[in-house]
């Protein structure tokens, strides 16, 4: 069998809303789909300064657990969920997600959102995972989250901020970092 | 604690690229990474279902996105060129209906974004921004013009070399790449961070297209050949330990 070399990654630079934004893209369902909620968070450098120039992106199963993709060994859900979100960050640092809460998936993982975060300065994405603040026995159990020391463990934790609306910083670095994730 | 799951299922994990393939993010020549890399390691996460899966967009496509040079009421100034090539996986199999977006600077080497400051003209025919979806055998194609190189303030007298950049998503989450394409013969590209960040030789030449003469249409453009490869999965699928 003969192995293709990879492509390398770069940063997507200060331009990237030329060629990524969608203006519909931070919704994974519609604003008043049944149990939607807004994920917001503020994107932070080093010293703390907001990046206004990056870009989040998440995907996640749908409330059932379930993806609608073939390479799911359970099998595509054929629902048409996209599970798919994306937000530029604003001149505040911040990104804003429309989604629902994704459902256990069945495998001992807590519910999670899977994370990317580019921007400049960044050659490659960073990696992350949202994790949710009512899933306390869940999240004690799960295999990464058990694996960190809380203090670590506790910035992969969205905050409940409203009914339907949870708060989830990203620190690139420095103070609170985030856990980031190689995946 | 033991966790019990008689239905996880068995999932070929994606191959970890080689050492020296993606730049390393705290990389001080590219002086934006000094702030912005994380300080500490990532944590090595098993792929599961959430990362084997991944976003199958085909995305809204214009009618126009395949075609930078139409995207306004004349065509821009430039180098018209065909940019085409195929989106693999490292087996060396297409990845089908995938969507491929780019964007890039005119040809004086200004970006039509309200950030960049380069005093070079804008071209009011050139927005910069494109995408295409491949084909059944990850064949994407598009037209544009080729960017000019540009100055950043990174250090003094630097300059960008030429290049288009690249968002890619594959089957999976996994899979996701975003990268630039350059053109061959820069003579930049020994003096760029950007490019000299990714460590292995060969490497940071898989980023270089090929001129293709053989794509390039009589009277009408040149063109240039660009393929990108994505990981592709491990040969055998393992099973969640149960305890
Ligand atoms: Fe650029």
């Amino acid at each position: 069998m003969s192995e293709l070399a990879l492509t390398p990654s770069q940063t997507v630079g200060p331009y990237l809303s030329l060629g990524l934004t969608w203006p519909t893209g931070y919704l994974v369902v519609p604003e008043d789909a049944p149990g939607a909620i807004t994920i917001t968070g503020v994107v932070r450098d080093g010293t703390g300064a907001v990046v206004p120039d990056g870009m989040v992106e998440t995907w996640q199963a749908d409330a059932e657990g379930r993806f609608d993709h073939a390479d799911d060994p359970r099998g595509a859900s054929g629902s048409g969920f996209h599970g798919f979100g994306r937000s530029s960050t604003d001149a505040e640092g911040r990104y804003r997600i429309v989604t629902v809460k994704p459902g256990a998936l069945g495998d001992g993982q807590a519910p999670h959102i899977d994370v990317s975060v580019f921007a400049r300065g960044l050659l490659d994405r960073v990696v992350s995972r949202i994790y949710f603040p009512d899933e306390v026995e869940a999240n004690a159990a799960d295999p990464l989250l058990s694996s960190l020391p809380p203090e670590r463990a506790a910035t992969l934790v969205a905050e409940q901020v409203g009914p339907a609306e949870l708060r989830w910083d990203v620190r690139l670095r420095g103070e609170g970092e985030t856990v980031f994730l190689a995946v | 604690m033991t966790i019990h799951h008689p239905s996880t299922p068995e999932i070929a994990a994606y191959l970890r690229p080689p050492a020296g393939t993606h730049p390393p993010l705290d990389s001080p020549a590219y002086k934006s990474t000094g702030l912005r890399a994380p300080s500490q390691a990532p944590v090595v996460l098993r792929h599961r279902l959430t990362e084997i899966t991944g976003p199958l967009l085909t995305g809204e496509i214009g009618p126009n996105d395949h075609d930078l040079t139409r995207q306004h009421a004349a065509p821009p100034i430039g180098e018209r060129i065909i940019v085409s090539g195929r989106v693999l996986d490292s087996d060396g199999r297409g990845i089908p209906q995938t969507l491929v977006e780019v964007w890039q600077a005119n040809a004086c080497g200004r970006y039509a974004h309200s950030v960049d400051t380069y005093d070079a003209p804008l071209d009011p025919n050139f927005s910069g921004g494109g995408r295409v979806v491949t084909d059944s055998a990850g064949t994407y194609s598009f037209t544009t013009i080729k960017p000019g190189p540009y100055p950043w303030g990174n250090h003094h007298n630097a300059w960008r070399p030429s290049h288009i950049h690249f968002s890619v998503f594959g089957r999976s989450f996994t899979q996701r790449l975003v990268t630039q394409m350059y053109f061959p013969g820069d003579p930049l590209f020994p003096y760029d961070p950007i490019y000299n960040s990714v460590p292995d030789e060969k490497a940071r030449q898989r980023m270089i297209s090929s001129f293709d003469m053989e794509n390039s249409v009589s009277d009408w453009a040149l063109a240039y050949r660009f393929d990108i490869v994505l990981r592709g999965r491990e040969q055998t699928p393992f099973e969640e330990p149960h305890e």
